[in-house]
């Protein structure tokens, strides 16, 4: 298997390259075609005003996804981002409504994020304890922790000048926005070229493998999961700064918006494949589809039921595509 | 070759490892039973012990199966969301379909089931892995009862309803027989029928015990199908305790859940565990909540201590297995 991911283009690069650009390509269709046919629908959901809301209330999604896209490819997975996201954004308000220096309230929760994904990173990888379980006991450890320290209290009074939202580059481009497309590209450059980059495909492909071509898989897997850290922290800090207010408790559910933007943009459930490209589309998709219900006026309570069909399609397709793959 | 050795490997090293265990947790058990004690007079008190019987059934009634689940190398995170989409079923059927309650009753455990084998079926026929599949369902489930309740709540269920949830039968909690009908026989069922002693061979080697001839995917469809259907069940307990129905219901189960199962030394490798260890696992947990609870600690920084729970007995069991070198 780990021979057809990283050698791909020598097997039959016509049909790889078909697998490949399939999913991003496909998600790339379904956003704009969603767009047009809510379009004529409603015009009013074409607004400018919409769509940059939805790119700009989403943003964070997204550049979460790319994290958990890196841990999923590693062949694990984490459910305690959301919960993650709720105490680094917390952090990050707390610092600078305590007048903290801009820069300080800024970087903190990246740094915190990744101490917090790093430490987890080390018990999976060198303690050898399943992902899940780790995860799991973190996200009501933050969660837990998170309410009893604060009281659920909201944290008022943000400074303007902590609001990246207010930031356009260009006039044009919303600094959220901007930072989610350069996280994106980088992190895609990252992963398809460099060789650390190439390490993640190869543990997750096949550990074995890698062990044998002198990858140390807990090594990297504590690299992805400070790197996850990472965009967690940038996640947390466009969350925290995209309102006046940031309520601090753990936004609920949000690591499974998290986790089906990653599988529904292609990253292989059986760990080894797939880019941060075609998640971050997923995670537009899916708010895209969020704001159209209320377009087209069905009740936005069935947004989680439309994200479980969208996430168990994506699973079952990846199976039975990779089925005729390995048949073929 | 392989396959003969197995259980029987499991049999010798059983009560050694069971041991060792049970003295781990009762290292741990007592001395904080006797300073939660100590903190609260009335923690130890038997009426209390009892009220907490009550609360433990809706997540006991899940850990159950759950052990099943895990023991055969699987698990299943959707639990909490089918006791959410069971508890709509329950309220909706009733209140919008016109069911009589005993059949809304039995609709809400057929839904249940529906949505455990919907997972076994996926799970054994395409074979996806357990954790993304219910991941997958998780978050289906629980948008399916949002979608259908729309949020709305549903309340007053007829009087009798109520008893399984709130009232005592010779002195017990009515639930608590529910609960422990449901540990003698999922006990039995594991420990003494050739059912129950194929997960273990399917968890310590799921190749090994296809070719030995079990039907280990049916065995899957079946455990994952209960693991549904005692949600259903803990559904019906849940919404008569509280007297309402909400599409929020069972949030979070899981991590009690498979808290309880894990605590209980049940490996999360599969192939290890008893439903005694489980049936510790609960109480442990829940009196840990209780006496937290009492001595003033609020509930969110319970489930703290749930997570650390979580990790640290992995940890300990882990590396228990690892020195005797099973793994």
């Amino acid at each position: 298997m780990t021979a057809v991911t990283l050698s791909g283009a020598e097997v039959d690069p016509r049909r790889l390259l078909k697998v490949f650009a399939s999913q991003e390509a496909l998600l790339a269709v379904a956003v704009i075609g969603l767009a047009i046919v809510v379009g004529f629908y409603n015009p009013r959901f074409l607004a400018t005003r919409n769509l940059s809301d939805v790119l700009l209330g989403n943003a964070y999604i997204a550049v979460a996804a790319i994290g958990m896209s890196m841990v999923i490819v590693s062949g694990n997975i984490d459910i305690s981002v959301g919960s993650l996201i709720g105490v680094l954004a917390t952090v990050s308000g707390t610092l600078a409504v305590n007048d903290a220096p801009l820069a300080v309230a800024w970087l903190a929760p990246l740094v915190v994020g990744v101490l917090v994904m790093a430490l987890q990173g080390v018990v999976i990888a060198y303690l050898r304890i399943p992902s899940i379980v780790v995860t799991l006991g973190m996200l009501s450890i933050l969660k837990g922790g998170l309410i009893s320290v604060t009281g659920g209290k909201w944290i008022t009074d943000l400074p303007d000048s902590f609001h990246l939202a207010n930031i356009e580059l260009f006039d044009v481009v919303p600094m959220p926005v901007f930072l989610m497309l350069v996280a994106t590209v980088i992190a895609a450059w990252w992963m398809r070229y460099s060789a650390p980059g190439r390490a993640i495909y190869a543990v997750g492909g096949n550990a074995e493998a890698a062990r044998l071509c002198g990858i140390s898989q807990p090594r990297t897997v504590v690299m992805v999961f400070a790197l996850h850290g990472l965009f967690a922290g940038v996640a947390a800090l466009l969350y925290a700064t995209q309102l006046r207010v940031i309520q601090s408790t753990v936004p609920p559910n949000v690591e499974l918006t998290i986790i089906t933007a990653a599988v529904v943009g292609g990253v292989s459930i059986l760990g080894g494949v797939g880019t941060v490209i075609g998640s971050t589309l997923a995670a537009i998709l899916i708010a895209e589809i969020a704001s159209a219900l209320v377009f087209i006026n069905v009740s936005p309570y069935w947004i989680r039921a439309i994200q479980g069909v969208l996430i168990l399609a994506t699973v079952i397709a990846d199976i039975l595509r990779r089925r005729r793959i390995a048949g073929a | 070759m392989t396959e003969i050795p197995l259980p029987c490997a499991d049999r010798r090293a059983a009560p050694w490892w069971l041991l060792r265990h049970e003295t781990m947790l009762a290292v741990i058990l007592f001395p904080a039973l006797i300073i939660l004690g100590t903190l609260n007079g009335r923690f130890l008190t038997f009426d209390n012990l009892l009220n907490q019987g009550r609360l433990m059934t809706e997540v006991g009634l899940i850990a159950l199966p759950m052990t099943f689940v895990i023991i055969t190398g699987g698990i299943d995170l959707s639990v909490g969301s089918t006791v959410g989409l069971c508890a709509i079923m329950l309220g909706y059927s009733w209140r919008n379909f016109g069911f009589p309650l005993p059949l809304a009753i039995a609709f809400s455990l057929a839904t249940g089931a529906a949505a455990g084998f919907f997972n076994g079926l996926v799970i054994t026929r395409l074979k996806a892995p357990p954790l993304i599949m219910t991941i997958a369902t998780l978050t289906l489930y629980r948008g399916l009862a949002e979608g259908v309740s729309q949020a709305r709540s549903v309340r007053g269920y007829p009087e009798w309803f109520y008893f399984i949830g709130q009232e005592d039968l010779f002195g017990v909690p009515a639930q608590l027989w529910l609960l422990l009908i449901a540990i003698v026989a999922a006990g039995v069922v594991l420990d003494r029928t050739t059912f129950g002693r194929a997960l273990y061979a399917i968890g310590a080697n799921e190749t090994a015990a296809r070719f030995s001839g079990l039907a280990v995917d049916r065995i899957k469809l079946t455990v994952y199908t209960l693991s549904g259907f005692m949600a259903g069940l803990s559904a019906v307990v849940l919404v008569s305790r509280v007297t309402t129905t909400r599409s929020d219901m069972g949030n979070g189960y899981e991590l009690d859940v498979i808290a309880a199962v894990v605590l209980g030394g049940t490996s999360i490798f599969g192939g290890l565990g008893t439903i005694w260890g489980t049936v510790v696992g609960l109480i442990m947990i829940q009196l840990l909540k209780d006496g937290l609870a009492l001595t003033g600690v609020k509930g969110d920084a319970t489930i703290v201590v749930i997570g650390a729970v979580l990790i640290l007995s992995t940890l300990v069991a882990s590396s228990l297995q690892r020195r005797r070198g099973s793994v």
